[in-house]
């Protein structure tokens, strides 16, 4: 086919174009939300799109953690113990807490139906977040596969409220992504919907049903 | 391929339908509604406007460049990059793509782009199954019908509609009207495809040169299904999709969803930059792009009608047209509707198939004053028409026509340089004005047939005795 690419550029080479627009664009001042309000930004559009939040201090997230598992009567949910946030997760659980958690290292292609059908959450981290949206930066790893914030019915994500932005231009210029983009990048703004019966608002379409995020605060 | 004559049958037949007029009507009063919330100051708005505006038109000045760049960029970072010239080519490589993996199926995100190539029908025809999976593509899938509004498609269906139509197809499934119910089925019945499936195929809403990423806007998570789940991602674009840099992505997400549905931000933004690299537990092992030109470079060339592959495929303009919400989107007969179809596809599938298109508007405007990146569509619009009616053979645009219009304007032209012609024919036309026909095609629809004056101006004025006119 390098003989269509060859015939498309020519065309386009043809002709270099003029294009008359007759206004420009100045900087866009910055309209969003002030720093000393992300947290209550960041929570009031989480809560439009229906997704949970709960602030929660740094000792106290994985005690919170537990108690949702329990009071969603979640019994199979994913979790990476490798990572700090896993290390954290397991030392701070009983053992009734620790029998709902459960880890797999290997290829998600070896226990796919286990994933598709059968888990009924995942935790995981985040990268960073975004007050103007209400989104979640997730940059899934080799320990925190991309499949584990869609596959399953319940996402838990914990994010800190340190890596709290304002825009999304924002967090992308401090985080230098135009350097090296992860094989997968995801904004995460809420549960999975869809308008399209009736243009009546449904969730769980394929995606998780809920969406519940951890946010650490040091207050 | 549709034409004009089929083009005012479906109008006829779409403004008869009343159900049809109440559903877009509603709809369409929502889309509004939402956008005029999403941009609360109308300041900031215009700001936003003008900076889309100024991606768009920097990407396709330096178009042939950036995709050049997007090639080399996506071919380090192991996607498989495809050029096709027509879509057939493009379908082809796809069709290869499945053989060499022998897979049956594909299961697909929404992409306006394999409508435009009929991807479906033509893997079908080779033994393949396509699956739709976004719900609202689904549910036409299963009606076997097209979308008809590009980022809602199924706005047309009711509830009973699709009720119906998946206890016609589902028989096992019982009875519901209720939208979650229904949701809950399709994501049942679906899941296992996804987990079935080794192809997934999706569009692509910017393709970053500067990074080789695509980003893919959704609600749904379907399109992060297709694309995560099965071995093989196949991505297909318009080659105009591209953007220059990353930091381009940001805005131009802000101007399509808040202008699509009044939403801040869609639940999924996905930006994919490779397969899977060693170590990594999920995600395909191969991911192939298919760049799609048909017919584009060729809108290219011309600087005015060019600015029509600025489009981001947000749809205000057809929520904010006066024609699109009373005839829908399939009245159009082209993949897409509304004032951005109808100044796009005429360029595409040539003036003599739709040349229509561009009259089904009344230039009222509303589409360019919401486009999120300021496509002069009235104007584009009127060019068309002018493309349309003379026949001169200078024009691009495929499909410029000889016509009873064109001719009537030489007509016209040649009376007023001849004084000798014009005073035969304004005397023939004052004399013989009582044989003047009492219909004259749509005009006396709703009007009566005009008749011309007994004397010509200039013959009053001689009578008068004004000197020399």
């Amino acid at each position: 086919m390098s003989d269509a690419r060859n015939k498309i550029l020519s065309r386009l080479r043809g002709q270099q174009p003029v294009i008359n627009e007759t206004e420009r664009y100045t900087a866009l001042k910055t309209e969003l939300p002030p720093a000393s309000n992300l947290i209550e930004h960041f929570r009031s559009r989480m809560a439009s799109v229906r997704a949970e939040v709960h602030l929660v201090s740094r000792d106290q997230w994985p005690t919170k953690a537990s108690a949702l598992l329990k009071e969603k009567g979640l019994t199979k949910v994913l979790y990476a113990p490798e990572t700090e946030l896993g290390k954290t997760l397991h030392n701070s659980c009983s053992d009734d807490e620790l029998s709902r958690l459960v880890s797999r290292t290997n290829s998600v292609a070896e226990w796919k139906e286990e994933l598709f059908f059968d888990v009924d959450a995942a935790i995981t981290s985040t990268k960073a977040g975004i007050a103007e949206t209400g989104s979640l930066i997730v940059w899934p790893t080799a320990e925190e596969p991309r499949t584990w914030s869609l596959v399953p019915p319940v996402h838990i994500a914990i994010l800190d409220a340190e890596n709290l932005y304002a825009t999304f231009s924002e967090a992308m210029q401090a985080g230098g992504w135009h350097k090296l983009m992860p094989t997968n990048l995801l904004l995460i703004s809420g549960p999975s919907k869809s308008a399209d019966i009736e243009q009546t608002l449904a969730y769980g379409v394929h995606g998780p049903t809920e969406l519940v995020v951890l946010l650490i605060t040091e207050t | 391929m549709q034409s004009s004559g089929d083009f005012h049958a479906r109008v006829r037949t779409a403004v008869a339908d009343s159900n049809l007029r109440v559903s877009f009507r509603k709809a369409m009063d929502g889309f509004m509604s939402k956008r005029l919330d999403a941009f609360p100051d109308a300041e900031a708005l215009e700001r936003l406007r003008l900076r889309g505006a100024e991606i768009r038109v920097n990407a396709l000045s330096k178009l042939p460049e950036l995709l050049e760049r997007l090639e080399r960029q996506c071919q380090a970072n192991d996607i498989q990059v495809h050029w096709a010239e027509t879509v057939e080519d493009g379908n082809n490589i796809i069709l290869d793509i499945m053989r060499q993996h022998d897979a049956r199926l594909l299961i697909k995100g929404k992409s306006m782009v394999s409508e435009e190539m009929a991807l479906n029908h033509f893997l079908e025809q080779q033994g393949i199954e396509c699956l739709e999976s976004d719900l609202g593509e689904f549910i036409l899938q299963l009606a076997g019908e097209p979308p008809s509004h590009i980022v809602m498609p199924a706005i047309h269906k009711t509830g009973k509609d699709i009720a119906r139509l998946f206890k016609e197809k589902f028989p096992d499934i019982p009875y519901s009207e209720d939208v979650d119910t229904l949701t809950r089925s399709a994501r049942r019945i679906l899941r296992r495809r996804f987990y079935e499936a080794k192809v997934g195929l999706s569009g692509v809403n910017f393709a970053v040169a500067e990074t080789g990423t695509l980003c893919l806007v959704e609600n749904e998570g379907n399109g992060r299904m297709c694309t995560t789940a099965p071995q093989v991602h196949i991505a297909v674009t318009g080659i105009e999709k591209v953007v220059e840099k990353l930091s381009d992505v940001p805005p131009l997400l802000s101007l399509l969803t808040r202008s699509a549905t009044g939403q801040a931000i869609t639940t999924y933004f996905n930006m994919i930059s490779s397969p899977r690299k060693p170590g990594e537990k999920d995600g395909p092992e191969e991911v192939h792009l298919v760049l799609l030109d048909n017919g584009r470079s060729h809108i290219y060339e011309d600087d005015q009608l060019i600015n029509t592959l600025r489009c981001i495929r947000c749809g205000a303009c057809m929520n904010h047209c006066p024609v699109y919400a009373r005839i829908g989107g399939h009245a159009y007969g082209t993949t897409i509707p509304g004032p951005i179809g109808s100044i796009l596809e005429p360029q595409k599938l040539g003036l003599d198939n739709i040349g229509e298109l561009p009259t089904a508007s009344t230039l009222c405007g509303a589409c360019a004053e919401v486009c999120p990146v300021r496509i002069p569509i009235p104007q584009l619009l009127n060019r068309l028409r002018y493309e349309r009616v003379r026949n001169d053979g200078t024009a691009l645009t495929r499909g410029q026509g000889s016509s009873r219009e064109s001719n009537i304007w030489k007509a016209w032209s040649l009376a007023h340089r001849q004084p000798t012609i014009y005073r035969i024919a304004s005397l023939l036309v004052t004399r013989l004005r009582a044989l003047t026909p009492n219909r004259l095609g749509a005009w006396t629809e709703a009007r009566k047939a005009p008749r011309p004056a007994s004397r010509s101006l200039h013959e009053l004025a001689k009578t008068n005795g004004f000197d020399n006119e």
